[in-house]
């Protein structure tokens, strides 16, 4: 028997023993990150196929609950994900080139950046409160389309009675229902509104807390050429959890739009 | 070399990972991976005698067709808890958390996993589920069934259905890491020379399994993070009542717990598939299809989720598809029993214990299987539906099949995880009771089902009796097969012959380092130039030189 240590023989002081090589630590990481990365698309997929489910069963309703959110915040919060996208990209660039200084501020930019969109998120949330659009009866005010927080009770029932028309959208299953009913149904479509976009800035704090170790790091120089794979892990993470504020954002604010001609 | 092992008697290597540190220090925060397998095999053999005990106290209620000893409500949480118990906490982690663990880095040719902090990390995910599923059954118990059915679990029931299914996502993370790892480590890690065709067939079918394990699990997750918030916050999602639609509840829940019996089975086929060329001294037969029927089978499985919902109200054209895709996994199935018994056919067999568990799977799992698929056939389903039949057939799978496997296994590498030889006579002795409890318990419940005995009735009809004591009768002698391992296997660690490296004469990766091997498994990593079984090859080489 003889060994197989081919590869090089310097020790980089970040190589595990498990690893032969530098080369084969990143691969593996990243190959592990990739693999993670599945589990969690099919995490959100199982969520995102019980929204589509619902909306195709409950499609007025979903309208009046998708054109009540605010389309500019979700732009803008759209943007400001895009942003901190690019700053975590420069990160990336910078641990390659060795230039810690910058890796420091392009983490701090990209984390001041998530930390706003939280902000807006939070901000929409708590119009949502206002509004009573907060479902079930245990958090919130109660949902007004049944019958809690009635001084605001108009929103979702006048949206409900417009798309009622069917001149509104030209889809006459719409008139088989209540206004009434289809601002119940409303309740669902906030369900998932809370639960993906809850379960998106759960992911967004987490990646918070892993740039905020990457920061101090980084910081003490321990990235360079040789060696950047966690921020490359941290970026893979942070790029994912943007992509799916790709898909939530036309999905729960823009996609019935022109269904209600707003 | 047999003369050489009759007069040279084996020593312990001097130093292995089981001395190579001590105190409680060195193993809690362990990133071996052999020592995190036996974390593993014992928190898992905990939950087993846990589950175990609620299956015995369900078989003593069922002696009675009144049931006389159990209030119905407690019966519904004693049926819940075992099957919570069993599926999620022992069933699932068994073979791939403690024999995959251990042999998958070895038989591979590498000093660990891929990320041994995630390994240790999962261990600790699985015992805060587990303590969390715990505290569920202390603070008292969850009555909704392992399967959670909405809207009961998520609307009606005053149970803790909440923390149970906290512990069950919590855990199921833990499986998600180490099916990570297995893959990552398979794909990047192996030796030099160790190509795919010279994977071993147990680490194609851990490989198999963990690809389900990425890709299920986090849709049971999901799945049960929105009942609890049903469940929690009243927002509808499942509940009718609210809007919902209890279909899609099932059928988010099959998506993963159906691929998950293949968790569950794959692993076990592949201890099989080692153990049989070994004590029948043949090559494998057909290697790729047994290595590919793994891959089949986790393919085809998830795609067959609603045939547990033929009579849930999906519609009939679904119900056929679904009917048919379940029909096509029997074919990988069935090319691995095939081959199994292809490759004992004029070998020259040796009755071992790991080879007698093989055997008894081979024969559980063709009739666990096969019931499985009356269970396919739609106008049948109608008939035995959630009946005992049910039951029957998957206990022939899990228990006969999985539980067989993962003994089988254990007896096959204990030489290896210890150093020590358990006792031949006492293990043959069990094995055989386990055999005779197992078909006791479960065949008479294909009957019962068959006439029309419901799973998870309180009560039965007399005319039922006779079948239910006989099943009764089963479980105590089974439960008794279960318990001598415990007793031989601990009186070995102390009493046992010693091993040496290689005391079945397999092939493989993991019988040519020491046993129990070094920390880093290797004191140099092996360079592969064989296929892993290579049974009779030395004499082949002889006859052509």
């Amino acid at each position: 028997m003889s060994t197989s240590q081919t590869t090089t023989t310097d020790h980089h002081p970040a190589l595990a023993h498990q690893f032969d090589s530098m080369e084969q630590q990143q691969e593996a990481s990243t190959f592990g990150m990739w693999v993670f990365l599945l589990t969690e698309l099919m995490m959100f997929g199982g969520l995102f196929t019980a929204y589509l489910i619902y909306r195709l069963k409950y499609y007025p309703a979903f309208v009046a609950g998708s054109t009540s959110i605010s389309v500019s915040w979700g732009f803008a919060n759209t943007l400001v994900l895009i942003a901190s996208s690019f700053t975590m990209a420069m990160t990336v660039w910078a641990a390659q080139n060795g230039k810690r200084k910058t890796q420091v501020w392009l983490l701090l930019a990209t984390m001041v950046l998530g930390t706003a969109f939280l902000g807006v998120k939070a901000k929409e949330y708590y119009d949502k409160w206002d509004e009573c659009h907060i479902p079930g009866h245990v958090i919130g005010k109660g949902f007004n389309a049944w019958g809690g927080c009635s001084a605001t009770d108009k929103s979702l029932g006048n949206i409900a009675e417009e798309i009622r028309d069917p001149k509104a959208h030209g889809n006459p299953n719409v008139t088989e229902v209540s206004a009434e009913q289809t601002a119940k149904r409303t309740e669902i479509f906030f369900s998932f509104y809370f639960a993906m976009t809850g379960l998106h800035a759960f992911h967004m704090v987490i990646g918070l807390g892993l740039l905020a170790w990457l920061t101090l790091r980084a910081r003490s120089g321990e990235f360079g050429p040789a060696y950047y794979t966690p921020i490359e892990l941290g970026g893979l993470y942070w790029h994912f959890v943007d992509i799916v504020w790709i898909f939530l954002f036309p999905l729960l604010y823009l996609i019935s739009r022109h269904q209600h001609g707003v | 070399m047999s003369t050489a092992t009759a007069i040279v008697k084996p020593v312990m290597p001097e130093r292995h990972f089981l001395n190579d540190n001590y105190g409680i220090r060195s193993w809690l925060l362990t990133k071996d991976h052999k020592r995190i397998a036996i974390l593993y095999l014992f928190s898992i053999t905990f939950f087993f005698l846990i589950g175990g005990v609620f299956a015995s106290l369900i078989r003593l209620h069922l002696l009675t067709p009144n049931g006389e000893l159990f209030e119905a409500d407690t019966y519904n949480k004693l049926f819940t808890m075992h099957g919570v118990n069993m599926v999620f906490f022992f069933l699932i982690p068994s073979v791939p958390a403690v024999l995959g663990n251990f042999l998958v880095p070895i038989m591979v040719g590498t000093k660990d996993l891929a990320f041994p902090k995630i390994n240790l990390l999962s261990w600790y995910l699985y015992m805060a589920g587990g303590t969390f599923s715990m505290a569920a059954m202390v603070s008292g118990g969850v009555d909704s069934g392992w399967t959670f059915y909405a809207p009961l679990s998520s609307g009606y029931l005053k149970t803790h259905v909440i923390m149970l299914a906290v512990g069950v996502i919590i855990a199921g993370f833990s499986s998600i890491f180490t099916g990570l790892n297995f893959i990552v480590t398979v794909h990047r890690m192996r030796a030099p020379g160790m190509t795919w065709g010279r994977l071993p067939l147990f680490v194609w079918s851990n490989y198999a399994a963990s690809l389900i394990m990425i890709l299920g699990t986090p849709v049971i997750a999901i799945t049960l993070i929105l009942l609890a918030l049903e469940r929690g916050f009243h927002i509808g999602i499942f509940d009718p009542k609210l809007g919902g639609d209890p279909v899609l509840f099932q059928h988010m829940f099959w998506f993963y717990s159906h691929p998950a019996v293949y968790i569950m089975i794959l692993p076990g086929m592949g201890v099989i598939s080692e153990i049989v060329p070994c004590f029948s001294r043949k090559r494998v037969f057909g290697y790729s299809f047994v290595a590919f029927s793994s891959v089949a089978i986790a393919v085809f499985g998830f795609v067959v989720w609603a045939h547990h919902m033929f009579v849930a109200g999906i519609s009939v054209y679904s119900a056929l598809v679904f009917s048919l895709l379940s029909y096509a996994v029997a074919i990988p199935s069935a090319v691995k029993v095939f081959n199994w018994t292809a490759t004992m056919y004029k070998g020259s067999i040796e009755m071992s214990t790991p080879m007698l568990y093989a055997m008894a799977f081979i024969g559980l799992f063709t009739i666990g299987g096969l019931t499985g698929l009356f269970l396919a056939a739609l106008g049948l389903d109608i008939h035995i539906h959630d009946t005992y039949f049910v039951i029957a057939h998957f206990h022939y799978v899990m228990v006969g099949g999985m539980v067989t496997a993962y003994l089988g296994g254990l007896h096959f590498w204990w030489p290896k995880i210890t150093g020590r030889m358990y006792p031949e006579a006492p293990a043959k002795l069990a094995a055989l009771i386990t055999f005779i409890g197992f078909n006791l318990t479960f065949f008479p419940q294909f009957i019962l089902g068959y006439m029309g005995m419901p799973r998870r009735y309180w009560a039965y009809p007399p005319e039922f009796q006779v079948l239910n004591v006989l099943s009764s009768a089963g479980a105590s002698v089974l439960a008794v097969g279960f318990l001598l391992p415990l007793l031989y296997f601990a009186w070995s660690l102390k009493y046992g012959e010693v091993a040496g490296n290689n005391p079945w004469q397999a092939t493989g990766l993991e019988w040519e380092t020491s046993s129990p091997p070094p920390t880093h498994n290797f004191h140099e990593i092996p360079i592969v130039t064989k296929d892993p079984y290579a049974y009779g090859e030395d004499a082949e080489v002889t006859v052509v030189h």
